[in-house]
């Protein structure tokens, strides 16, 4: 007889028609299916359901149709749509989007991969992550298997069975406290669940940052830094152990990868990365990561920060963080772009007032200063290449110049110099590619661009995908009038 | 009641809680649901009671009521047709006394028509508890809750009474208790229970003076609590005018 875990191809479900299993996993089974009304190809799937259990059991496949109903759409590529839900005659039923490409576990196979690899694949990682937790979502089970790589190298994030929304209902910390399945009360998967969901602690978008590190450590180094533990003292090792350096595995491998992958897997929440944002920007412009003790490394920690931990370990955790979204926003990555040669001091003055501003009070902050350079009639002449690079050096010492009256921390500021004809575009695709918060910049845009193109500010404003802040300096000197 | 024999398949129900005779907060509900499309409404007792406005109140609920509104009777609202209100304090006695003086014949009729539940399709409406809804017990905690669970017909049970806003849920063994967002819809599974307390529409008490109810989307299942300011000043300045005591004037300002 069949039932859902056995429908044979050809099967009506819902108006659509089995073609073929996809998959079967200890909780659900996938097929392949097309709509009877022709249309796009889709997931199907059921929950595996036991002899004598209770619908209200599977908290999982509830959670991912809540959540998947809540936030996914066409505007939201990083997860797959949602097309029908519903009871059948073979039990509930999700029809979700078949997304088409190739499972990063395919990629951890062949790990180590090369360095720019593990970057690219990281970076369109943590950009997916990072527009999940936007959306008030934590995943809570990241690993390669949950996580498919497009062919344009986005990544799409799958399998939302112990997700937690800032807004909705814990239906799986229900569960799990309701005992139902108490002989599986672990809340994730061994070798990437981060220490505080070990302690049973949910919603913290810093503990999908850890998974990242995991997966990032996997793929840089092709081993898993806790292994795969089997028992609640293997895996609470995690608490109070760091991982083997990356280094220590690989000698070549760079210095701010380990930076980066060590900072991601750090024992406390608060050590971490604040958001996937910042993870994506560091490993999409590795030379601006700012190296610490964490990038040299070699060996563990010593017992003393192991003993140091574990004392930690023994008070309750900190309280219940804010929601995934109300987090990041203490973690606002800001844009500031600086035209330091055409502007007067006083519209420099006054974008360095806003920005103090904007970041006043922001724990976790993170300010980018932007010159955008475009290529001048001159620099396609013979020396051209050679004005491009001492102007890029140029703008890089102007932006410095700039930011330093601020007396901001020097590994919280980044400086990029874009180059383009076409300031604005420029400007918004960065913001865009950045995951920016804010973006500042100054009423008068580029003197010269400003005269033919018309102005970049209103175009940025209109345009940018974040907030935008355009400031004028109060006393307009001479020289802004002129190019108004 | 001619709604009796209409099913709801497939509507936007607002559903309304403890009024309590404040009529600037059920109008500024009534036109934020008409706002989000609700086509139709269920009212959840305690129209009457603290507000001013009693006989204002019930004129607006029986023009819906007509219009195929559901309307459950509420403590207060049994209250003001007589009885000894022993169980009450002293300014709701004092509410109550003033709020009897002030109802006419037919709106005497109307609340001593009213049902103390409601069922329909898969939904339940009581003012209380539907675990003895003519003891007018509060839900306040997740024992509470899953008595009523146990006791309603419904996969999805609303309540007032408690003047909070909560949504309850069955899982694994146990009813676990969630504090909703106000505007954020919640996708209500199939295959649990739910009991949404509806918080009040006149007299909020969880420190927060804006108007709440929630609005039921029956085809997506989606559950979302609203919040709304509407103009306290005035409903303040008509329970002073009045006579009612002060402190039910002020409450409305805070929220308490």
């Amino acid at each position: 007889m069949e039932s859902a875990e056995h429908l044979e191809p050809g099967t009506e479900i819902a108006g659509y028609r089995v073609q073929e299993k996809l998959h079967e996993g200890g909780m659900a089974v996938l097929y392949r299916v097309t709509p009877l009304a022709g249309g796009e190809a889709g997931v199907l799937k059921v929950p595996k359901l036991e002899f004598g259990s209770h619908p209200v059991c599977y908290a999982g496949f509830d959670v991912e149709q809540m959540i998947l109903e809540r936030i996914a759409g066409p505007q939201v590529p990083w997860v797959p749509r949602l097309f029908a839900r519903g009871e059948s005659d073979f039990g509930p039923y999700l029809v979700i989007e078949h997304i088409v490409g190739t499972s990063l576990v395919e990629y951890a196979r062949h790990a180590p991969l090369p360095v720019e690899e593990v970057a690219r694949i990281g970076a369109a990682l943590a950009s997916a992550l990072h527009d999940l937790h936007r959306q008030e979502v934590v995943h809570h089970d990241l690993k390669p298997a949950h996580v498919i790589l497009l062919e344009d190298g986005q990544a799409v994030l799958i399998d939302f069975g112990l997700a937690f929304h800032g807004h909705l209902p814990d239906l799986v910390k229900a569960e799990a406290e309701s005992n139902c399945n108490s002989s599986d009360s672990l809340l994730g998967t061994p070798a990437y669940i981060s220490p505080e969901q070990i302690a049973g602690m949910r919603g913290d978008p810093r503990s999908d940052v850890f998974s990242l590190g995991v997966m990032l450590y996997l793929l840089a180094t092709g081993r898993l830094p806790f292994g795969e533990p089997t028992s609640m003292a293997g895996l609470r090792r995690r608490l109070y152990f760091d991982p083997l350096p990356p280094r220590h595995i690989l000698p070549d491998l760079p210095p701010w990868l380990q930076e980066i992958i060590l900072h991601c897997l750090e024992v406390r929440a608060e050590d971490r990365y604040a958001s996937a944002a910042k993870v994506a920007n560091d490993l999409l412009h590795s030379d601006q990561v700012a190296l610490t003790d964490r990038a040299r490394r070699l060996r563990r920690t010593g017992p003393v920060t192991a003993a140091k931990r574990w004392l930690a370990a023994l008070t309750a955790p900190p309280p219940a963080p804010k929601s995934p979204a109300a987090q990041l926003a203490l973690a606002p990555h800001v844009l500031v772009a600086v035209d330091a040669g055409g502007s007067s001091e006083a519209l420099l003055q006054a974008l360095r007032d806003a920005v103090r501003r904007i970041i006043a009070g922001e724990p976790h902050w993170r300010l980018s200063c932007i010159s955008v350079l475009e290529p001048s009639a001159l620099t396609e002449q013979e020396y051209g290449a050679e004005i491009m690079r001492s102007q890029h050096t140029q703008r890089l010492v102007e932006l410095h110049h700039w930011v330093q009256p601020l007396g901001l921390a020097r590994e919280r500021l980044r400086f990029h110099v874009l180059e383009g004809s076409d300031a604005a575009s420029r400007l918004i695709e960065y913001a865009r590619a950045s995951h920016a918060d804010h973006l500042v910049l100054g009423a008068r845009g580029s003197s010269g661009l400003r005269r033919i193109l018309g102005s970049v500010s209103s175009r940025v404003a209109a345009e940018a995908p974040c907030s935008v802040t355009v400031v004028r300096a109060l006393v307009a000197t001479n020289a802004d009038a002129a190019n108004c | 009641m001619t709604a009796a024999t209409v099913g709801f398949s497939f509507m936007k129900i607002a559903v309304l809680s403890d009024i309590h005779g404040n009529l600037e907060a059920l109008r500024a509900c009534l036109a934020h649901a008409a706002r989000e499309g609700a086509d139709r409404h269920v009212f959840l007792g305690d129209m009457v009671g603290y507000g001013a406005d009693p006989v204002a109140c019930l004129g607006l609920l029986a023009d819906h009521a007509d219009k195929g509104a559901l309307v459950v009777r509420g403590n207060h609202d049994q209250a003001a047709l007589g009885g000894l209100c022993e169980n009450m304090n002293f300014v709701a006695r004092e509410a109550t006394y003033w709020t009897r003086s002030q109802l006419g014949q037919a709106e005497r009729d109307f609340l001593a028509s009213l049902p103390l539940t409601v069922h329909r399709d898969d939904l339940f409406f009581v003012h209380a508890s539907a675990d003895l809804p003519e003891q007018w017990n509060y839900i306040t905690s997740a024992s509470q809750a899953a008595r009523c669970m146990a006791a309603s017909p419904a996969a999805v049970t609303f309540a007032g009474h408690v003047h909070h806003l909560s949504l309850y849920f069955s899982a694994g063994s146990g009813v676990h208790a969630f504090r909703p967002v106000p505007g954020v819809p919640i996708p209500l599974s199939e295959h649990r229970r739910w009991l949404a307390i509806a918080g009040s529409v006149g007299q909020p008490r969880d420190g927060n003076n804006a108007a709440a109810y929630v609005l039921y989307d029956q085809e997506k299942r989606m559950l979302t609590f609203f919040r709304v300011p509407y103009d306290h000043m005035t409903a303040a300045r008509k329970i002073i005018a009045a006579g009612l005591p002060e402190r039910l004037a002020w409450r409305l300002q805070r929220g308490e």
